[in-house]
């Protein structure tokens, strides 16, 4: 039995599957109710629809963090990229006659994406070319993103009326809210892309061993820009959602920390910031952690601004339960269990 | 010498690491004033002997002491405050700081008003001075070449009046002239009365260094030895604890696929180098390489022979020359267009530039296949595990599991998948850089076979090993690298170890060059005479066998 | 921190010719330090220009002195551009204003040196502020509540450091807990900005210490010197501090050379706790209340000071005095954009961004020329 539990401990999703668990089991506590998901209107609603939604921006761009993250990246600018993909939509949604009609928000999403796209060849450019560390070479986006964005919104928080562009960041499809089908399509997608071509292979080669990958052929270049693109476009989509939602670009505080968050989603869900093997569905798991914590907070009744006080006590919880320290120990109490096992079978 | 009191004596040390019994009761003692080598092969526990020693591992058992009192260091820091202070291979200073500290760091003169600077420029000036090194102690360490490097680190060594010097392999990167100086330093310190561990894996330096040996095998004690009173064929076999013979089979069947000096033909030369060289890196040389032929590099670490097979491989980007392959020129700026053109480099670095550690053997076999194809288009499940499962069977990988982390492999085994990643592209030309070091036996059998049955199939094969046998016993032609320069290039039929070793080690014009020869010849002198005592023995190729072999076996 | 350093794998340890007589590597006039004697360079004019050139290509000095001549030619520019800028006072609003920079900067140049970062600064300050109005409100004597202040972010930063050692979390993640938790006890104390009324503070931050010539500084700037003051010394002048550097070089030779390691990588972040609970004294100081919104963003004010002022992020080199040279260089860009009027705000982070590039750039050109 305790052998079995330390074997599961040795899974890297064990953790952060049980400190959800365990947020789950707080919210049924303090909120029977939290499972119940009922159908208002055609639309789903509960407290786990409200997780999903409220948590696909951060997801989305945990996902392209985690990418980065494989190849011994890391990208820091992606909250100034939302910034600044929401300041371009909103400010060609305000410039048009017409707002709401669906090709003008469609073009002024394609215009938002395009340049964050650039954007991340920029830091795809700092890195694979320039060799700058990625985390000082996105410091530098990150530092100057936030002023671009108060360039393009001139410092004013702009607010659109665009039916169909609110309909993003609020709207149901088939019942299901529409950021969580964005973020779903997006995880489906990378997990397709990295699965079933060999870019995961690519990725996890480079990240743990960039010089043998290059002795073998491998072309990190064209990964790294790859990956830090698809990166911004990430950060472009949540940017986009969280804009919508809000349906007003605030250049200051649009994806404020959602770096932060998005990077804390993949360290729980067990890609080790070191580069290498990583796991999409672990970073489901992390983002899904991060949020449900935010939402336990409002259910249990502690005042919200005080989330980030449980945040930080959830990284420290996973960050020390995930350590080579723990790790060693928890290796060697399964060795005595197994050992005490043994003796008692003996002795019996 | 051995009526004095030993200054370090270690009684029955074990040590354990999970999964692993690195050390089992294993004594050793060193009397000061001597020079005393601590042999065996990778995996002996020579680094693990050295680190319990210095306190940076724990024992589990046995004890230590020095200069007769008991003693259980805490640290490196408790160890060297003891009197014993190490010099490692990959020299572990700081390359950040300069000279003097690295020298002074932690031992630093100070005053009232803290670190006394210029106190420590004078004393690092005359501990330098001690070494005959003329460098600035302000400038920063970095700056200058590893072999400075080490002498800083024996500086820093000198400087704390350690009862016990530790030298962990000090020679890997030095030049002849190098380690001469080195030598040189090491004789005046025993003078002074310091005990000198001394690791090397060439056993010339320690023929021609060491007072007394202690072989380690498998963690275990083997035996404590007489320099002067061991045949260095019993010591090699002492070392790798296996009868020679695996290697015999061998002898019969070289040569067969010589094609006897025509390689100057272009239609079967494959690759040609002009004038290829890289500054600061390798000499301008011209070498043609047959298809179908083994091309053996032989020289001395840092001789060039990595240097030009790196340019060949497109590691390294040559600067000068040009390079044809098929009669056609081309320029290799990176690894991947030198694939693209059939040629693949196995690094000699098989933990940093060969394998991915934490990948599987399956996606290891199959990296540069992929690599090749791009990512878009995956090689598919089933074919990737034809392949893995192919290569494991042919090349014996242990354990046959695809699945495996290479990490979990011993070191004969990565070097096998890392050399059925090469396969698996089916090059034309395959460069192998010491594909043998640090692995076992059986293993090494195995790659030299290996490389026969390339050969025979139509492969080109540059092999690059320090050991001079497998060089000879593998060659059609061998190229001989010194001091950057190709110095002969000749086909292998009358080549024998020592006119091998006269070739690598002949000298130039100058005076110092001249000196080096000397000392590389003297300590030549075992490698001379231990393989003529072999002879007789049935288990031992005599060098002179290969040429024999060729002459009266080729049609 | 995140480790991708293909240029130390990539690299192959290629040793330049080794003759034996000319061991000599460096430069022949190559003296960072005051020259000693014996150096027989042809003649002064192209030792001293051969020294230049070292010196400006040294990773060690390089950034630095690049950062001296920028904030030279933007003094000037700006002196030459606007009336009244050329003036002393000018001058030493620099140090007015970003006292509390100066001092995060410092505690920021320890843990960069050592290869580290600390993210949590920012959050720490406005703690700081917070602790200070809330308790000052609730009577206590601000001869209590500032060494409790320094007190409290020392052991936060003690932990931080404890968290990066013992359970080998990476600093990036161990100091973003940290920040999360200083930020989140903010908004614990009180979600709303508090005033202080404090006698003494006020006094203190009413306080002109006259320098003649209708100069003038606050005590502020004083303290800041004296921090600055130690922070070189102990830099310098201690084995704590050179232990700094080594753990930048590289923690594992620090580790076999006997210096210990453990205990200077763990004080590190202790004083960078420090330095920011000073910084947040300071800033109460400065803007005489408590807000837990306060101070967003300035860690990367001072890990941009930090860079702009010749440290290099991936550690083992770096000086305090560039640091406080890049604080001043930050300031200087927002007295230009001040004094020139129809720039707005956000020009400041662009300009920040692109000179954090420039300087970036500048500092993989000297150390990929080093290998």
């Amino acid at each position: 039995m305790n052998a079995t539990i330390g074997k599961l401990a040795a899974n890297r999703l064990f953790w952060p599957v049980v400190m959800l668990l365990a947020l789950f089991a707080i919210n049924l506590v303090a909120f029977p109710g939290f499972f119940a998901i009922t159908i208002k209107d055609g639309h789903l609603f509960g407290s786990l629809i409200d997780i999903l939604r409220n948590g696909a921006p951060m997801l989305i761009i945990a996902i392209g963090m985690t990418l980065v993250i494989a190849t011994r990246g890391i990208d820091l600018s992606v909250g100034a990229i939302c910034a600044i993909a929401g300041a371009v939509a909103c400010s060609i949604l305000l410039g048009s006659s017409d707002p709401s009609n669906p090709a003008t928000v469609a073009v002024a999403i394609a215009v938002a994406v395009g340049i964050s796209l650039l954007l991340g060849v920029w830091n795809g450019f700092l890195v694979a070319v320039l060799g700058i560390q990625p985390i000082i070479a996105t410091l530098i986006l990150m530092t100057a993103g936030r002023g671009v964005a108060m360039l393009i919104t001139e410092g004013q928080i702009l607010t659109v009326n665009s039916p169909p562009f609110k309909a993003i960041g609020s709207g149901f499809w088939v019942g299901v809210p529409i950021a969580v089908v964005i973020a779903a399509v997006v995880f489906a997608v990378a997990a397709l892309i990295t699965r079933r071509t060999a870019l995961g292979l690519m990725i996890e080669s480079v990240g743990i061993n960039p010089e043998a990958s290059r002795q073998a052929g491998v072309r990190a270049r064209g990964l790294l820009f790859a990956v830090y693109t698809f990166c911004a476009f990430c950060a472009a989509i949540a940017g986009i959602i969280l804009t919508a939602n809000q349906t007003a670009a605030d250049a200051n505080n649009t994806g404020l920390f959602i770096e932060l968050d998005a990077i804390l989603a993949v360290v729980i869900g067990g890609t080790s910031l070191m580069g290498g093997r990583y796991s999409l569905t672990g970073t489901l798991v992390g983002a899904l952690v991060i949020q449900t914590l935010v939402t336990t907070v409002y259910t249990v009744g502690i005042p919200p601004i005080a989330t980030m006080v449980f945040k930080a006590a959830v990284v420290t919880v996973v960050c020390l339960l995930q350590s080579p320290a723990t790790t060693a120990a928890f290796a060697s109490w399964r060795r005595t269990a197994a050992l005490r096992t043994a003796g008692k079978e003996m002795a019996a | 010498m051995t009526g004095a009191a030993p200054v370090v004596d270690m009684t029955d040390i074990s040590i354990s690491f999970p999964g692993v019994k690195a050390l089992d009761k294993v004594s050793f003692r060193m009397f000061p004033g001597e020079v005393h080598s601590l042999m065996g092969e990778n995996g002996a526990g020579k680094s693990t002997l050295i680190k319990a020693l210095t306190g940076v591992y724990g024992i589990d058992s046995g004890v230590i002491t020095l200069a007769g009192e008991h003693v259980s260091f805490s640290g490196p820091a408790a160890a060297q405050a003891a009197g014993i202070s190490t010099v490692y291979q990959e020299v572990n200073l700081l390359g950040n700081l300069t000279v003097a500290e690295n020298i002074m760091l932690g031992r630093e003169p100070r005053t009232w008003r803290g670190i006394d600077w210029k106190a420590m420029r004078a004393r690092s000036t005359e501990l330098l001075a001690g070494l005959h090194l003329d460098i600035d102690p302000n400038s920063l360490l970095n700056e200058h070449s590893l072999a400075v490097q080490q002498l800083v680190a024996i500086a820093r060594a000198v400087d704390v009046q350690a009862k016990v010097l530790i030298l962990d392999e000090p020679t890997s990167s030095l030049d002849a002239d190098e380690v001469a100086e080195l030598f040189r330093v090491i004789r005046s310190l025993k003078a002074d009365g310091v005990a000198i561990l001394f690791v090397s894996h060439f056993l010339d330096q320690v023929y021609g260094i060491s007072d007394r040996l202690t072989v380690l095998r498998n963690g275990a004690l083997v035996g404590e030895y007489l320099t002067e009173e061991i045949l260095r064929i019993d010591l090699v076999q002492k070392m790798i604890g296996k009868e020679l013979t695996a290697l015999d089979d061998l002898e019969k069947r070289t040569h067969t696929a010589s094609t006897s000096g025509s390689v100057d033909n272009d239609e079967v030369v494959f690759v040609r180098a002009s004038q290829l060289g890289r500054a600061g890196s390798v000499e301008p040389l011209s070498l043609p390489i047959g298809e179908g032929e083994v091309v053996g590099l032989a020289g001395l670490l840092g001789s060039g022979r990595t240097e030009i097979a790196r340019l060949l491989g497109g590691i390294d980007r040559a600067d000068a020359g040009e390079l044809t392959i098929s009669g056609k020129p081309v320029k290799l700026r990176t690894p991947r267009q030198a694939l693209s053109h059939g040629i693949a480099y196995s690094s000699e670095n098989r933990r940093e530039e060969g394998v991915v550690a934490d990948l599987t053997v399956r996606d290891n076999i199959v990296l540069a296949l992929q690599a090749d194809r791009g990512w878009f288009r995956p090689i598919p499940r089933k074919r990737q595990d034809e392949l893995a499962e192919s290569y494991i069977k042919a090349l014996n990988i242990r354990p046959a599991n695809p699945d495996a982390l290479v990490r979990n492999l011993s070191g004969g085994n990565q070097q096998k998948v890392l050399l059925a990643r090469w396969l698996a592209i089916a090059p034309r030309l395959l460069i192998l850089d010491e594909p043998t070091r640090g692995i076992d036996i059986g293993a090494k059998a195995e790659i030299q076979k290996l490389v026969y049955s390339l050969a025979e199939n139509g492969m080109s094969v540059v092999f690059i090993s320090a050991e001079l046998e497998e060089v000879l016993r593998l060659s059609n032609r061998v190229a001989v690298m010194r001091d950057r320069q190709l110095v002969a290039d000749i086909e292998n039929d009358a080549l024998t170890v020592e006119s091998l070793l006269a070739l690598i080690a002949d000298g130039s014009d100058s005076a110092s060059a001249n000196s080096s020869v000397e000392a590389v010849l003297v300590e030549a002198g075992p490698a001379q005479s231990a393989p003529s005592q072999s002879a007789p023995s049935q288990n031992a190729p005599a060098p002179t066998a290969p040429s024999q072999n060729t002459s009266g076996g080729t049609p | 921190m995140t480790g991708l350093a293909p240029e130390k794998t990539a690299e192959p340890s290629v040793q330049p010719p080794n003759r034996r007589a000319p061991r000599r590597a460096t430069g022949p006039g190559f003296r960072p330090s005051p020259a000693g004697p014996g150096v027989d360079a042809p003649s002064t004019l192209t030792r001293v220009l051969s020294g230049i050139r070292h010196t400006f290509s040294s990773p060690k000095y390089g950034p630095v002195l690049v950062t001296l001549l920028l904030f030279i030619a933007v003094f000037v520019a700006g002196g030459l551009r606007y009336n009244g800028f050329f003036s002393g006072q000018v001058l030493l609003n620099l140090f007015v204003d970003n006292a509390y920079l100066i001092v995060l900067a410092v505690g920021m140049t320890f843990v960069i040196i050592t290869g580290g970062i600390d993210l949590s600064v920012g959050a720490v300050v406005a703690m700081s502020t917070m602790i200070a109005a809330s308790l000052l409100q609730g009577g206590w004597p601000p001869g209590v509540v500032i060494p409790l202040i320094l007190v409290l972010t020392s052991l936060l930063g003690l932990l931080v450091g404890l968290m990066i050692h013992v359970f080998e979390v990476q600093p990036f993640i161990a100091t973003l807990a940290a920040m999360f938790l200083a930020r989140g006890l903010c908004y614990v104390i009180s979600k709303d900005s508090i005033s202080i009324v404090d006698p003494f503070f006020v006094s203190f931050a009413q306080t002109r210490i006259p320098l003649g010539g209708g100069l003038s500084i606050t005590p502020s700037v004083i303290i800041a010197l004296v921090v600055v003051l130690a922070a070189v010394w102990v830099l310098q002048y201690t084995r704590f501090g050179r232990t700094v550097y080594a753990l930048g070089g590289s923690e594992q030779s620090g580790m076999l050379m006997g210096l210990p390691t453990a205990r200077t990588k763990v004080l590190v972040y202790v004083i960078s706790g420090l330095c920011s609970g000073i910084a947040g004294v300071l800033f109460t100081f400065y803007t005489l209340s408590g807000y837990s919104l306060t101070a967003v963003g300035t860690e990367l004010d001072a890990i941009a000071a930090v860079v702009i002022g010749g440290t290099l992020l991936t550690g083992g080199y770096g000086f305090v005095l560039g640091s406080v040279l890049g604080v001043l260089v930050l300031g200087i860009i927002q007295t230009i954009i001040t004094f020139e009027g129809t720039l707005s705000s956000w020009w400041t982070k662009i300009f920040i961004g692109g000179l954090l590039l420039v300087f970036i750039i500048l500092q993989k050109v000297l150390t990929a020329k080093r290998r």
